[in-house]
């Protein structure tokens, strides 16, 4: 291979409809880059926002969410909830200097396996352009340059940490 | 996590070649050998990479492992969850492991399937497997939740799927209610004249139909009724029903018309009779109405609107008319529920250039059939709208309002069928000259292209081209008084006009305006047309995502009475299962709260699309209902106290299969690997 980068992109399908689409994307043998790793949730309402911060400080460069589309979530509307809390991410990151477009939400349908395919490709492409996002080194760097942050500290196992009631 | 401690769990890995269709673009057996060595910290005691996974030896393979070895968890690396979950979960289970401690993962249509590049493809193959390794490691064993099913059933919509599921329930013995919002059952086969393809008279085999429904000793009919809130779950639903005031004691009442015919306030009926005919302000809709009481319409009865009248009052022989009857609410309890609601027609108003409602002559489907019908208002005279002449040349136009993208991209499926079905009756009737204006032709289903040819040999003229336009501006004299049809014939690859005096447009058909309503009543779905969501398109169209809840007809998507009726049948055969089998077993996919650490900030108590989340004041804690509980999995997202788990999807499942995906990508090593 050439010395191009290549991104890893972690990314959330739901059950119902967008794991459906990558299955069918399968099934029709369409072809998208390979650095997408897919893990599935039974719908986009359970997307939370830590996942995609564990993911990042994991050493993800991008998270590209995807649910059903609006008013065909299978739990009714929960999808809606999903498109608020990405909202409010994408704002969440960027104020922690990472880009917002690092995270990406997309609907597909069950049927849609070659949009989703050709949104998997774009978004690809969209964080090769921003190139690597090394989350881990820069916090670990952060850390050798004494600035008193350690490993536990790394934003999403902030998040992470029981808040007791 | 477990840093160089002793790993819990005893995991197996199993990767499938699937014949060539993964092993051709994945070194599978790499994939094997890579997991034994680089994951045996994470527990993985055995891996091995097979031809078939999922054939009887392959499952064996596992099931010799589990007693031989002592698994105590299962990934196999395979096709998707979706084809062959459960295939594995149950092998596993026959070799006495718990079913959800084995992971499924996907590396055919998830990686072999589309990636081209082998190193590539092997690599995130070896990634897909740590995820699901680390995500197993947190599995909990869990068992399915049984949930008792009451033996009654409801069905909403009396057309003939509702109809069919009714009596089909109630055949075999079984309590159904059947809430119809109109005055009689029946449904918009009630309004046809002739069933295509055999041209059976709707009336003859509808109403024997109707009346057994009517009839029937095991259902309770509620006609001019309306669903007004469902509460409960799958297996113990409570319904409440309105019954809209009939102002007709039906206990008195015997059906025998006097009031109808006394009755002085003549009303247009747009239901039954597509607007072109009229009713009285008591009436039944059609002459075999079931039940065969009538309804007054308060909104048109003189008495109601200015206090005077009762003339019906004053014939009734039996004293059935009661001005001061009420609403009433009826509450009952169910198991399940069939939803057939049926369909609108497409509102031909929407497409102007085709002139309806505008030009007199121009009349839509459902008007066309009430032409038609002996029982309509012209007495079955094909007749133009000044109720006397004959049309000599008749226009039909397919796809009205359908495969449009300015309306409906969808085919609404019986629209050519009928289109044929008006051309052979306008013919038979009228002897005019009869063009059918198709995109294209479709006349699947059995006995369908045989009509088609029939149809062809009477001699009606098929043009292929969607209308441009339907118009009254004479260009020639000929055209003069016609109404013209504008065409690219694109057959004969020319522009043509067609004078005619009669327009039928096949109007598309729609889902019912209150669609969205009724499904967010019942906790179902529509797609972005408004059909309800069958749980699966292809193996399970009756079943909805939400359990004790089915669909029949075209609520589901456009279809002819056969397949309704297939579908009203197959709802109730579901229904019935469960009723024989007292219980249903649902997948334990669901969320749980944690009393101790809830703080009864009610935050998730609002999001629960199916209003499972309970709050008891009294202890200040929020709990989740399982049997409602579909597993969706918002609520444990927001919890701000982390108080919810959600089984099979729990925060520490997901985590650590996060961790396992990136396990060798980390550019800092953070753990007790080392990057590949
Ligand atoms: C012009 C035309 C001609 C056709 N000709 C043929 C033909 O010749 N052969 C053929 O096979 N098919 C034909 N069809 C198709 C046929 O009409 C349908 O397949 C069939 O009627 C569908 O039945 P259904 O029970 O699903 O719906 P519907 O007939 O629409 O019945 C639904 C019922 O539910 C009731 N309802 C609706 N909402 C509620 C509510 N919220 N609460 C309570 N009740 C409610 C309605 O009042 C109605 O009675 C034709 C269709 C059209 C438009
Ligand atoms: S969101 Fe969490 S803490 Fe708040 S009521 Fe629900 S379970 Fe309790
Ligand atoms: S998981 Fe979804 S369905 Fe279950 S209680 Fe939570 S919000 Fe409701
Ligand atoms: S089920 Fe797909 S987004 Fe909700």
């Amino acid at each position: 291979m050439n010395d191009q980068f290549e991104p890893v992109i972690i990314g959330f399908t739901c059950n119902w409809c967008s794991y459906r689409a990558a299955d069918l994307a399968g099934t029709a043998r369409i072809k998208y880059p390979p650095n997408i790793r897919l893990i599935r949730l039974m719908c986009s309402g359970r997307m939370d926002p830590t996942f995609v911060l564990k993911a990042l400080a994991e050493g993800a460069d991008g998270v590209m969410i995807t649910g059903c589309h609006p008013g065909e979530c299978h739990y009714l509307d929960q999808n809606y909830k999903a498109l608020r809390r990405v909202l409010l991410l994408r704002r969440t990151i960027g104020q922690m200097g990472i880009e917002p477009g690092r995270v990406k939400l997309v609907w597909a349908s069950a049927a849609e396996g070659v949009r989703l395919a050709q949104e998997i490709g774009h978004f690809v492409e969209e964080i090769r352009d921003m190139g690597p996002l090394n989350w881990p080194g820069r916090l670990a760097a952060a850390h050798v340059n004494g600035h008193g942050r350690d490993d536990r500290l790394m934003p999403a196992d902030m998040m992470l940490e029981e808040v007791p009631a | 996590m477990n840093d160089q401690a002793e790993p819990k769990e005893r995991i197996g890995v199993y990767v499938c070649h699937c014949g060539s269709n993964i092993a051709a673009t994945v070194d599978v057996a790499d994939v094997a050998v890579w997991a034994k060595e680089r994951l045996g910290d994470e527990g993985v005691v055995i891996t091995h990479d097979y031809k078939f996974m999922c054939s009887s030896l392959g499952q064996e393979l596992i099931e010799r492992d589990i007693k031989e070895e002592g698994l105590t968890r299962v990934v196999v690396a395979a096709c998707s969850p979706h084809l062959h979950e459960k295939t594995f979960r149950t092998a596993c289970a026959r070799a006495g492991l718990n079913p959800y401690l084995c992971e499924l993962v996907s590396i055919r249509e998830q990686v072999s399937w589309v990636h081209s590049d082998r190193q590539a493809a092997t690599e995130k193959a070896k990634a897909v497997v740590a995820g699901g390794v680390e995500r197993v490691i947190h599995n909990e064993p869990l068992e399915p939740l049984h949930i008792p099913i009451h033996p009654a059933t409801l069905v909403v919509g009396g057309g003939i799927a509702g109809i069919q599921a009714a009596l089909e329930l109630a055949d075999s013995g079984h309590q159904v209610y059947l809430v119809e919002r109109e005055p009689s059952i029946g449904g918009h086969m009630a309004q046809f004249d002739k069933t295509f393809p055999t041209m059976d008279c709707a009336a003859c085999i509808l109403t024997p139909k109707m009346v057994d429904a009517g009839g029937h000793p095991h259902i309770d009919l509620f006609t001019w009724s309306e669903v007004v809130r469902v509460d409960g779950f799958v297996g113990n639903f409570t319904v409440t029903i309105r019954q809209k005031p009939r102002y007709i004691d039906t206990d008195l009442c015997t059906g025998c018309g006097i009031c109808w015919e006394k009755c002085p306030k003549r009303v247009i009926d747009d239901v039954y009779e597509a607007g072109l005919g009229y009713r009285k302000a008591v009436y039944t809709p059609f002459a075999q109405a079931v039940p065969k009481y009538p309804v007054i319409d308060p909104e048109n009865c003189t008495y109601f609107i200015n206090g005077k009248c009762r003339a019906c009052e004053k014939f009734c022989p039996t004293d059935a008319i009661k001005f001061d009857q009420e609403e009433e609410f009826i509450t009952v309890q169910v198991g399940n529920i069939i939803l057939a609601t049926g369909f609108d027609l497409f509102d031909a108003r929407r497409v102007p250039q085709y002139g309806y409602g505008r030009l007199a002559n121009v009349f839509t489907s459902l008007e066309f059939e009430r032409l038609c019908n002996a029982a309509g208002p012209t007495n079955g005279q094909i007749v133009m709208r000044d109720g006397v002449t004959k049309p000599e040349l008749v226009a039909v136009i397919h796809c009205v309002g359908s495969r449009d993208r300015n309306y409906n991209n969808y085919c609404s499926v019986i629209c050519c069928m009928s289109s044929l079905k008006f051309a052979h009756l306008v013919k038979e009737r009228t002897g005019a000259r009869v063009y059918n204006f198709y995109i294209d032709m479709r006349t699947a289903f059995k006995d369908y292209d045989e009509f088609y040819q029939r149809v062809l040999e009477e001699g009606t003229i098929f043009v292929r081209g969607r209308v441009a336009e339907v118009t009254d501006a004479a260009r020639l004299p000929s055209e003069d008084g016609k109404l013209i049809v504008q065409v690219e014939d694109t057959l004969a690859g020319r522009q043509r006009r067609i004078p005619v005096d009669m327009v039928i447009l096949s109007a598309g058909l729609e889902p019912r305006h209150d669609a969205k309503a009724v499904a967010h009543q019942f906790g179902i779905s529509c797609s972005a047309n408004g059909w309800f969501i069958e749980r699966h398109p292809k193996l399970d169209p009756v079943a909805t995502m939400t359990e004790g809840i089915f669909i029949a007809g075209t609520v589901q998507g456009p279809k002819d009475i056969p397949a309704s009726v297939s579908q009203g049948a197959a709802a109730a055969a579901r229904v019935l299962g469960r009723i024989n089998k007292g219980e249903i077993e649902l997948e334990p996919v669901r969320a749980t709260i944690d009393a101790r650490h809830c703080s009864g900030c009610r935050i998730c108590n609002g999001l629960c699309p199916f209003n499972a989340i309970i709050f008891h004041e009294d202890a200040m804690v929020s709990e989740i209902n399982h049997a409602l509980c579909q597993g969706c999995g918002t609520c444990v997202a927001a919890c701000p106290a982390g108080a919810i788990s959600g089984s099979s999807f729990s925060n520490e499942q997901i985590m650590s299969q996060i961790e396992g995906l990136l396990l060798f990508d980390r550019p800092v090593r953070s753990r007790h690997f080392s990057a590949v």
